[in-house]
């Protein structure tokens, strides 16, 4: 297994995350690699509209956002999160790749796009790239802590 | 049975199954198979409608199913017939989702539809020309079946087939 250094925030702090995914699995194999990262989970969901409601109670640093997802998908749950919010960092986190659908999440304010199954060392860098350009609306900019050790 | 059309799930579950199960898994066993389908466990069933249609099961017996669950979770799991239904259909999203990009991106249209979890003691009933491949993956946590069936579609086939052969 390997190991990461942190991703702090710029005040030191954890950075906060919110994991929206319809599989629990997918939920808690990212909460893992969170944990991995030095990060905090500030919140779960399962669905797009839930995801709206949490990110509004829990205003996160980053979203790791599904694309398939019963009652909202993925990819309108951004919009309107971004729409509201546009400091939103949101990586989208799926198993369907193509490239029509990393457009339209582009399209639509999203940071990133990684494929699952999601390899650690890979979900690690692209939260380092999103989290390097955080003017953090809290005004507590994000720093990145480290390099990746393994 | 068009091979360029199934080629892409088999990358696609090869390259699944060995990232989440964290090592290498190989094909045990490869036949054709145009009876009705019948379950070795727990069965995702998945539709595919468009320029290419079909389908795919996916089947794991309950306690393979479990320790695939434990392997995704990182940690033991409840052993309940819930969880082993999850993995089954995060198993076959991830299936599903990396063939379909691979098949998206070569410029076919199609829709897949969400997996159907069968556990039921009935065979899987197929059109009158399912005509399938069955793959036997061996993995470290047990054998996992995946069953394809695909094809173009008809009027599709009949466009190609009259096009000039260009060279």
């Amino acid at each position: 297994m390997p190991t990461f250094a942190a991703l702090l925030r710029k005040d030191n702090q954890p950075v906060r995350y919110l994991v929206v995914d319809d599989s629990v699995f997918a939920r808690k194999n990212l909460i893992k690699m969170i944990e991995m990262f030095g990060g905090e989970v500030a919140g779960e969901a399962g669905d797009g509209l839930t995801a709206i409601a949490e990110f509004n109670r829990t205003k996160p640093d980053v979203v790791l956002m599904d694309i398939t997802m019963p009652q909202m998908e993925g990819i309108e749950a951004v919009e309107r999160i971004v729409r509201q919010h546009a400091e939103a960092r949101i990586v989208m986190v799926s198993s369907v790749g193509y490239q029509e659908n990393i457009l339209a999440a582009l399209q639509k304010g999203a940071k990133h796009f990684v494929q699952k199954p999601v390899k650690p060392e890979v979900l690690y860098e692209i939260l380092r790239y999103v989290l390097s350009d955080d003017p953090n609306a809290a005004g507590a900019p994000v720093a990145l802590a480290g390099e990746h050790l393994s | 049975m068009r091979m360029e059309l199934i080629q892409p799930f088999i990358n696609a579950a090869d390259a699944v199954f060995s990232e989440s199960l964290q090592a290498p898994t190989k094909i045990a066993d490869l036949s054709m198979d145009e009876e009705t389908y019948r379950r070795k466990g727990i069965a995702a069933h998945i539709h595919i409608k468009g320029e290419i249609e079909g389908r795919v099961i996916l089947d794991l017996a309950p306690e393979v199913a479990l320790r695939v669950a434990a392997q995704l979770a990182g940690s033991a799991v409840t052993e309940s017939e819930q969880v082993a239904r999850e993995t089954v259909c995060e198993l076959a999203n991830m299936v599903i989702g990396n063939s379909v990009t691979l098949l998206n991106d070569q410029g076919f249209r199609f829709k897949v539809f969400p997996p159907e979890i069968h556990m039921n003691d009935q065979g899987l009933a197929g059109s009158a020309d399912t005509e399938a491949m069955v793959i036997c993956m061996e993995t470290p946590c047990g054998q996992i079946y995946l069953n394809i069936s695909m094809h173009y579609l008809h009027r599709r086939r009949k466009e190609r087939d009259t096009a000039p052969a260009l060279d």
